[in-house]
């Protein structure tokens, strides 16, 4: 899933002081899963903003909402309407940055601001952490090292690893670290397939990542079948 | 001969060599690599000029090398993965082998989070780069000056002429695995390795064995890393806090005693375990001398450099062997 986390309230109140009616909307995917902004989220936020409104004097009505996906253009259709039918000047959305940016996109002239900080890639490791294991680099290699990911959860990223600063199972930047070559080669001892390690990897293409600017996946037989099924409509009709 | 350097001769005629360290100083000023350049000039085949070590910014290492030529040294720069990119790297490569250097060594760099370490700030916000690792960047430098061919494939024309280093923790973790990480930087293209600092070296010379069985020590020029112990506070810290360097208590114990033996008077403490400290790394580099398939040493006196003739001349590596500077 995407993990989020919260922002700081001090930080939210300061995004939506200035407006008289605020949306907060939450998102029923990862943001749920991962306790940031689901449905309880934002009642918590909501009163939180109240709160805060009332303690200085403030006049602002808080409104709550959440949709089942905020990154979804359907599960978000309905949201403009109620902006503009109930004249809000602010949404607050508890979804991941892209619940952010599809909103922002189609919300006109009202803000929208972010009220999680989207953090990553990854899964619940024990009640309370969740852990980066996906870096989303767009040319998966775990094949090569037991199903443990290099990019992810190596520091420095390296595909020949471990550097000179993994120490008794952890990373040189934090006890609370876990050194991710160390967990490969345990991986693939365990697998017996320790000798692919021998093995140099090339210096890898980037260009699948975020560094090969913004990215899209296209899938010509969908887009296909949509432009078909237009097509039958329009006939049809 | 593939770079003519200084070091590649040593090694190639059979001498012990020896290099040694410079650390450049967190301002522009030139004046303080040339005068430790002038004070380390003849005890040492070819000096370490550090790249940002620990993610601290300091002079860099290629502009420090040039100063350090003009007092006759021989650099070997180092490049760390971290800060740079192929296309940087590349080009400082070439730039550096126009200027003059002929050995450079490969490394991934500590890590950013390093630089705010002790009293400074460093920048531990920075963004990293990590575009390649520091085995890819061996294999890069022996493509270019090799192969005249850049890592996207473009040939070029003059081939820099380099001796190619590469680091080595064998203690580090998980300690099996280092000499198979050793045989990926040989296989990669390193001529010579500088390994982190060894104090235990009963288990280092148990990672050599394996080391020869392997014959990685035939492709590969291995340089023993000593760093020397100042006092008995460095060496706790090294032990509990320097990935890969564990060190015996019997050398944390002949520390604490010389520390003690001065009572009361903190001046000849610090007098008695600074030559404890000196009998120490001298003793570790006669060990390292009598191990098979070591060929060098690569001596570290962090922020002591002024006493490396000593601690050289004390190991009986003086004067260092005269060949050429340049091919």
């Amino acid at each position: 899933m995407i993990v989020a986390e919260r922002k700081p309230l001090g930080e939210i109140i300061g995004f939506i002081e200035g407006f008289g009616r605020v949306l907060v909307i939450g998102c029923g995917g990862c943001a749920t899963v991962c306790l940031a902004g689901g449905e309880t989220e934002v009642r918590i936020v909501g009163s939180a903003l109240r709160i805060a409104a009332r303690k200085s004097g403030r006049y602002q009505e808080v409104l709550e909402d959440c949709v089942t996906r905020q990154c979804e253009p359907e599960f978000i259709e309905a949201v403009p309407e109620r902006v503009t039918g109930q004249s809000v000047d602010a949404v607050l959305s508890l979804a991941c940055g892209v619940g952010v940016n599809l909103l922002a996109e189609r919300l006109g002239d009202v803000p929208v601001f972010p009220g999680l900080n989207t953090k990553f890639l990854g899964a619940t490791a024990e009640p309370g952490v969740w852990v980066e294991m996906c870096a989303g680099c767009g040319n998966c290699m775990l094949h090569l090292t037991g199903g443990i990911c290099p990019v992810a959860r190596c520091s420095k990223s390296i595909l020949n690893g471990p550097c000179g600063g993994s120490s008794d199972g952890k990373c040189e930047i934090s006890p609370d670290v876990d050194c991710g070559w160390e967990l490969i080669i345990r991986r693939m001892e365990r697998l017996g397939t320790l000798d692919k390690l021998r093995e140099i990897v090339a210096p890898r293409d980037w260009s699948s990542s975020p560094h090969g600017g913004p990215r899209r996946v296209v899938r010509e037989d969908l887009r296909q079948l949509a432009a078909e099924a237009e097509e039958e409509r329009a006939t049809a009709a | 001969m593939r770079s003519g350097s200084n070091l590649e001769r040593v090694l190639e005629a059979g001498h012990f060599a020896v290099t040694a360290e410079i650390g450049p100083p967190m301002d522009c000023n030139g004046d303080v690599v040339l005068e430790k350049a002038r004070m380390l000039r003849g005890c040492a085949d070819a000096f370490n000029i550090t790249d940002c070590q620990t993610a601290v910014v300091r002079m860099s290492s290629i502009a420090s090398a040039v100063l350090v030529m003009r007092e006759a040294l021989e650099p070997i720069i180092q490049t760390t993965c971290r800060d740079r990119n192929r296309i940087a790297i590349q080009a400082d490569i070439l730039g550096a082998a126009a200027l003059g250097v002929r050995n450079c060594l490969c490394i991934a760099g500590d890590h950013q989070s390093f630089g705010a370490a002790g009293k400074l700030k460093g920048h531990p916000g920075a963004k990293n780069v990590y575009d390649v690792d520091s085995i890819q960047l061996v294999s890069i430098l022996k493509g270019l000056r090799d192969e005249g061919r850049q890592q996207g494939g473009d040939e070029i024309e003059k081939r820099p002429p380099l001796c190619i280093g590469a680091v080595w923790t064998p203690m580090g973790d998980p300690i099996d695995f280092r000499p198979w990480r050793l045989a990926k930087k040989v296989e990669a293209g390193a001529d010579f390795i500088q390994t982190q600092g060894i104090y235990d070296m009963q288990l280092f010379r148990q990672q050599m064995k394996r080391v020869r069985d392997m014959g990685l020590h035939e492709q590969t020029a291995i340089l023993a890393g000593i760093i020397v112990p100042r006092n008995f506070g460095m060496l706790r810290y090294m032990d509990a806090a320097v990935a890969g360097v564990s060190v015996p208590r019997e050398l944390m114990k002949r520390m604490s005693a010389a520390r003690d033996a001065a009572g009361e008077d903190k001046a000849q403490a610090r007098r008695n375990q600074e030559q404890e400290g000196i009998k120490i790394a001298v003793e570790l580099i006669d060990q390292a001398r009598e191990t098979e398939g070591v060929r060098g040493v690569h001596i570290q006196a962090i922020e002591w450099e002024r006493k490396l003739p000593e601690i050289v001349e004390r190991a009986g590596l003086l004067p260092r062997p005269p060949v050429s500077a340049e091919a």
